[in-house]
């Protein structure tokens, strides 16, 4: 069971995690993986969290994963990188998305915000944080921040000799491959 | 060919291939997409959305009595709703092989109970099949229709929302025609009048006996022995939870087969392992057989019997094994509960419903429960599909039996009135109480992800189809006082309320927008504005009150440096809703 890699993406609804889990599924079972992902449907169009769950090795049996059991985090939204933080190896990877959605506690005044997120994750684990929205807009098409995050998320997880193109190619519609090419390149470039 | 699936899909590619020409359902999380990707096989089968789970289950059991192999598919709950013909459906048993999925969901993700379903397979006396994976998803449902034949028995297919909701490859295969079973008059067998029932029951009951010598020859139970010092029999996703932490260490029995049980089989595993645990989400169903049969096994004692089962949990229980794990302050992290959308049109109706003082509302179950959440906080109860206009009304009849002064009102939604409302409402105007029922039309089956139904002129395959006519239905169970709102205007909303509040006896308010997140019919564009709107708040206007904050609306915001009330201009679609609720006329349109 050691071989298994697990992968939690979290965020919020309607940030494309959706799509960027069918991408990097799409590549890891192309390249021989066995794969299992998990999604929890429903309150999700309704403002509410979203996780996925990608697991892949020579044989996959549970098709969710524990706290402690993530290799990498990657979170859409700075607060859901905090509330998801447990599920990450003590050793694990987090790659942010430092984007802000108040949640309906926020927006009725009833919290605030919290601030220093980044900072307690940083002391806490390995953090890549970088803005995909503002990446994305920089390259013409602010719809392409999930795939910018999927780019990141690769290279993190060191999955780069997958034909990632190839996948892009396959997931997406046509007139959108370049555009979502070059996005997943930038994603790459944000991690050392 | 492998394809990566979710173990709905993987369901509706089974019937498939499984030459099912029937199916239909109501759609409920976590079974709704079985029915939405058998839109695919529209060629080879045909696919409906019923107007309730009995409905459903009477509909696919018409469709194998005339000897065509047959779906019905609903969520746990919904199998409560269709248990009538299900018990009899059980005594007669099939013309043609007959599978119903059940979609149980341990944990509520999207429900209002957990309950385990294959006690209703021992309650029916039926067969209950177990699928863990993608792949046994689609292979069992071929299984099923073999076994519900060859033994003349309904098959209740068993699945939960994580075998429903997570994906596996899956190896496809060819589909297999299987011609209908001629049709002939069984009367002895079909007409379920009491001196049939009776000759029925011992029919059954030695069935069951010839279906545990199954059970415990069938490939759908099978052993891996491995190490004996722990043995584990397990079921469904539970098995891959098992295997995850103890992986080939322990022996095991998967049963995919789980009633009736495959004793000696168990007992023979039993036998040749040190220590029998049961691993199984939810109720003990199996571990209370097996003790009942007088084998020694570890279950519920330490794996609890609450709550979604997963690796941690099995790995705590029977290991005392836990992994570290790294966290931030608590101070770092607030919920993110669902809220009504963005130019929700539940939103305008529930605000104006808030400010009635002295009402009992009784809700039901759709998007719209949301409405019982903050800052809207107005539904009171809330137990089952179409229970709200029933509640209403004895609520209202208890006051007035005992001269208590409470106005009574229920809410629910149009797909929730077809469902089962509407039997309600003949109760109300039949017993005529003096109850305000609204119902909420979006023009779509909302919570669930936008399904057809009766009221929205499509069907499941996308065939145009007849609409319900609310007010004419409403009127036709002899409801008297009948109005149809806009529920974006406040006003409106507040005058149905009082006028309805005024009258003596049943009342009955309809509001009727279409779903903000709908992708809109024709007819949706030719009868509502749906232009693209948007509004601003006037920073030199605005107060601070905060009165528009507690409309809930995700695009509002309050920004607590400038004190000023805040639009989010890329998700406001301009419902107005905040901007009737400023009362300094703050909110104004965006003039483009």
């Amino acid at each position: 069971m050691s071989d298994v890699k697990n992968v939690l993406l979290a965020g919020v609804g309607g940030q494309g995690i959706i799509l960027a889990s069918k991408i990097l599924a799409e590549g890891l079972i192309q390249a021989g993986y066995d794969v299992k992902m998990s999604e929890v449907h429903g309150m999700a169009q309704r403002g509410g969290s979203v996780t996925t769950q990608v697991r892949f090795g020579k044989r996959v049996y549970s098709p969710i994963i524990g706290k402690g059991q993530a290799d990498i985090l990657v979170s859409f939204e700075t607060m859901e990188t905090g509330k998801w933080l447990e599920f990450l190896k003590p050793d694990g990877k987090v790659v942010v998305n430092e984007f802000e959605i108040p949640s309906a506690p926020i927006l009725a005044c009833d919290a605030d915000y919290p601030q220093g997120v980044i900072e307690a994750l940083k002391e806490k684990s390995d953090v890549t944080v970088f803005k995909a929205g503002e990446l994305a807009e920089g390259i013409g098409n602010p719809r392409t921040a999930n795939v910018i995050i999927v780019g990141a998320l690769v290279k993190a997880m060191g999955l780069m000799d997958i034909d990632w193109n190839a996948v892009i190619k396959k997931t997406v519609k046509e007139k959108f491959v370049d555009i979502n090419i070059k996005a997943l390149q930038v994603g790459m470039d944000q991690v050392k | 060919m492998k394809k990566f699936m979710t173990g709905n899909e993987a369901v509706a590619r089974g019937a498939f291939e499984a030459g099912v020409t029937y199916a239909s359902a109501y759609p409920g999380t976590p079974s709704t997409e079985i029915l939405e990707n058998m839109i695919e096989y529209k060629d080879d089968l045909t696919a409906e959305w019923a107007s309730n789970e009995k409905v459903a289950m009477e509909t696919a059991i018409g469709a194998s009595v005339a000897g065509a192999r047959t779906l019905a598919a609903m969520k746990h709950v919904g199998v409560n709703v269709a248990a009538d013909p299900l018990f009899t459906w059980g005594y007669t048993g099939v013309t043609g092989g007959f599978v119903l999925v059940s979609a149980d969901d341990p944990g509520c993700h999207s429900s209002q109970n957990e309950q385990d379903n294959r006690y209703y397979a021992k309650f029916a006396k039926i067969v209950c099949i177990e699928p863990s994976d993608s792949q046994e998803c689609k292979d069992f449902v071929k299984d099923a229709y073999e076994i519900s034949e060859k033994f003349d028995v309904p098959v209740l297919y068993r699945m939960t929302t994580r075998t429903c909701h997570s994906k596996g490859l899956v190896e496809l295969g060819e589909r297999k025609e299987v011609p209908m079973v001629p049709y002939v008059k069984q009367p002895l067998k079909y007409v379920a009048a009491p001196a049939t029932a009776r000759i029925l029951h011992p029919v059954v009951e030695d069935k069951l006996k010839r279906l545990e010598d199954f059970s415990n020859e069938t490939h759908l139970n099978r052993v891996e022995m491995n190490d004996t010092k722990i043995g584990i029999v397990t079921a469904g996703v539970a098995y891959e939870y098992a295997k995850e932490v103890f992986g080939d260490t322990a022996s095991y029995l998967k049963v995919g087969f789980s009633f009736p049980m495959p004793m000696a089989k168990i007992k023979d595993f039993a036998s040749k392992v040190d220590t029998l645990y049961v691993i199984e989400e939810l109720e003990p169903f199996m571990e209370e057989q097996m003790k009942a049969a007088g084998i020694k096994c570890i279950g519920k004692e330490l794996i609890p019997n609450i709550g979604e089962l997963n690796p941690d949990i099995v790995s705590k229980a029977l290991l005392n094994e836990e992994r570290p794990t790294v966290s931030i302050a608590d101070d770092k992290k607030v919920n993110r509960p669902p809220t009504l959308c963005t130019g929700c049109p539940h939103r305008g109706f529930f605000y104006a419903l808030a400010k009635k003082k002295k009402v009992m509302v009784t809700g039901d179950i759709g998007c719209y429960t949301l409405g019982a959440s903050a800052p809207l906080n107005s539904i009171d109860s809330v137990i089952c599909m179409g229970g709200s206009i029933s509640m209403a009304h004895g609520a209202s009849q208890a006051f007035k039996k005992n001269d208590v002064e409470q106005k009574v009102v229920s809410v629910i939604g149009d797909s929730t009135f077809f469902h089962t409302g509407v039997n309600s409402l003949m109760t109300v105007a039949y017993n005529n109480s003096n109850t305000v029922h609204c119902i909420l039309d979006n023009r779509i089956t909302g919570m669930t992800g936008h399904q057809e139904n009766p009221g929205t002129g499509f069907k499941l395959q996308g065939e145009a189809s007849k609409q319900v006519d609310i007010p004419k239905l409403v009127e036709a169970v002899g409801i008297e006082h009948v109005v149809t709102v806009d529920p974006l205007n406040l006003k409106e909303v507040d005058d149905a309320l009082e006028a309805a509040f005024a009258f003596e006896g049943p009342s009955v308010i309809i509001t009727r927008w279409p779903c903000a997140l709908k992708k809109f019919s024709e007819q949706d564009i030719a009868e509502f504005d749906l232009s693209p709107r948007q509004y601003k708040v006037d920073a030199d206007a605005c107060k601070g009150c905060k009165v528009c904050i507690k409309t809930g609306c995700p695009s509002l915001s309050f920004d607590s440096a400038t004190k000023k009330a805040i639009i989010d201009p890329i998700t406001c679609i301009g419902c107005s809703v905040c901007a009737q609720s400023c009362p300094f006329d703050a909110i104004g349109k965006v003039v483009k």
